[in-house]
């Protein structure tokens, strides 16, 4: 318990990665939130390729964190920007009524 | 190693439970700072445990961008009038469904933590290697800008194309606005633009309109 080790940071990933994935099943609110649960998801992988760069010293996890750091901001601003387009011409984002697709 | 424990659990402690309200909050412009304080506290430990370049990255790159667009999004859409009903829809057929499947995925990490076969250095912050010749930003701009280079530029043009695409969606054409058009502008010629008239005496010119 005192001694934190790899495991413990790859716990606390693996506990981020749940929470992002029930935030995105379970909310029924508007689609900002699952764009937030994506951010969780995508911060628990940053946290298992850091701990496991550090404890293995090895700086590869850390190049490819800053990748998948670039990666999460183009795809926050496009769903952002998807998301104010959707509104602009709907008028609501709530999960329930986006059904055009018929998915 | 005790405070290390302790910070440790502090932070993570933190993350948890504000990823937990991000997605259980009322309204989501609680979501929103839930989610700025989990990156807050998760950028404290990568600096805790190290990689300070990357938690100094998280922080401004998250908290100070990504959040604040969120935010900005959140105020302009005038989501707060659509009241939640979280577990209490009517139809809550995909409550048991997610239920199964992110506790399914949270197993298998588990089992992925705890069954693979550590070196067993590997498993104790005492190999965490804090005092090395050089520090941890300057490791990552040593490979960076030399072995992963390529990386480096696609990521940048991912950026633009994100950029670009941003732009491109959320820009609406606005009618009866007078623009300049320099291409008119700049394709006039003498030509075209100056008109030479022989005046008569006295009567002057009528000049059309």
């Amino acid at each position: 318990m005192i001694e934190v080790g790899l495991g413990h940071y790859l716990t606390l990933g693996a506990i981020i990665f749940f929470l992002g994935i029930i935030g995105i099943f379970l909310n029924r609110k508007n689609v900002i939130v699952i764009l937030m649960s994506i951010e969780l998801i995508l911060l628990a992988v940053n946290i298992n390729l850091i701990s496991f760069s550090i404890f293995t010293g090895d700086i590869l996890g850390q190049i490819f964190t800053m990748l998948i750091l670039t990666v999460a901001a183009a795809e926050a601003a496009i769903g952002l920007a998807i998301i104010v387009v959707y509104y602009r011409n709907r008028g609501s984002i709530r999960v329930e009524d986006i059904n055009q697709m018929k998915g | 190693m005790i405070t290390h424990a302790i910070f440790f659990y502090f932070f993570s402690i933190i993350a948890i439970f504000s990823a937990l309200m991000v997605i259980t909050s009322r309204s989501t412009i609680n979501s929103v700072f839930f989610l700025i304080l989990d990156f807050i506290s998760v950028g404290c430990l990568f600096i805790m445990i190290g990689a300070e370049f990357l938690g100094m990255i998280l922080l401004i790159v998250y908290v100070g961008a990504v959040a604040v667009l969120f935010l900005f999004v959140v105020m302009m859409l005038n989501v707060s009038d659509q009241k939640q009903s979280w577990f209490m829809g009517k139809k809550s057929t995909h409550i048991p469904a997610g239920l199964l499947f992110s506790v399914l995925i949270f197993l298998e990490l588990l089992v992925v933590v705890g069954g693979w076969k550590y070196k067993d250095n590997l498993m104790s912050s005492s190999t965490l290697n804090l005092n090395s010749e050089y520090s941890n930003t300057h490791e990552i701009g040593n490979v960076m800008y030399t072995e992963y280079f390529l990386y480096f530029q696609i990521s940048g043009i991912i950026l633009l194309l994100s950029m670009i695409g941003a732009i491109l969606l959320t820009y609406s054409k606005r009618e009866n606005l007078k623009r300049q058009s320099y291409i008119d502008q700049i394709s006039r010629e003498k030509l075209t633009a100056v008109e030479l008239k022989e005046v008569p005496f006295e009567k002057g010119v009528k000049v059309d309109d």
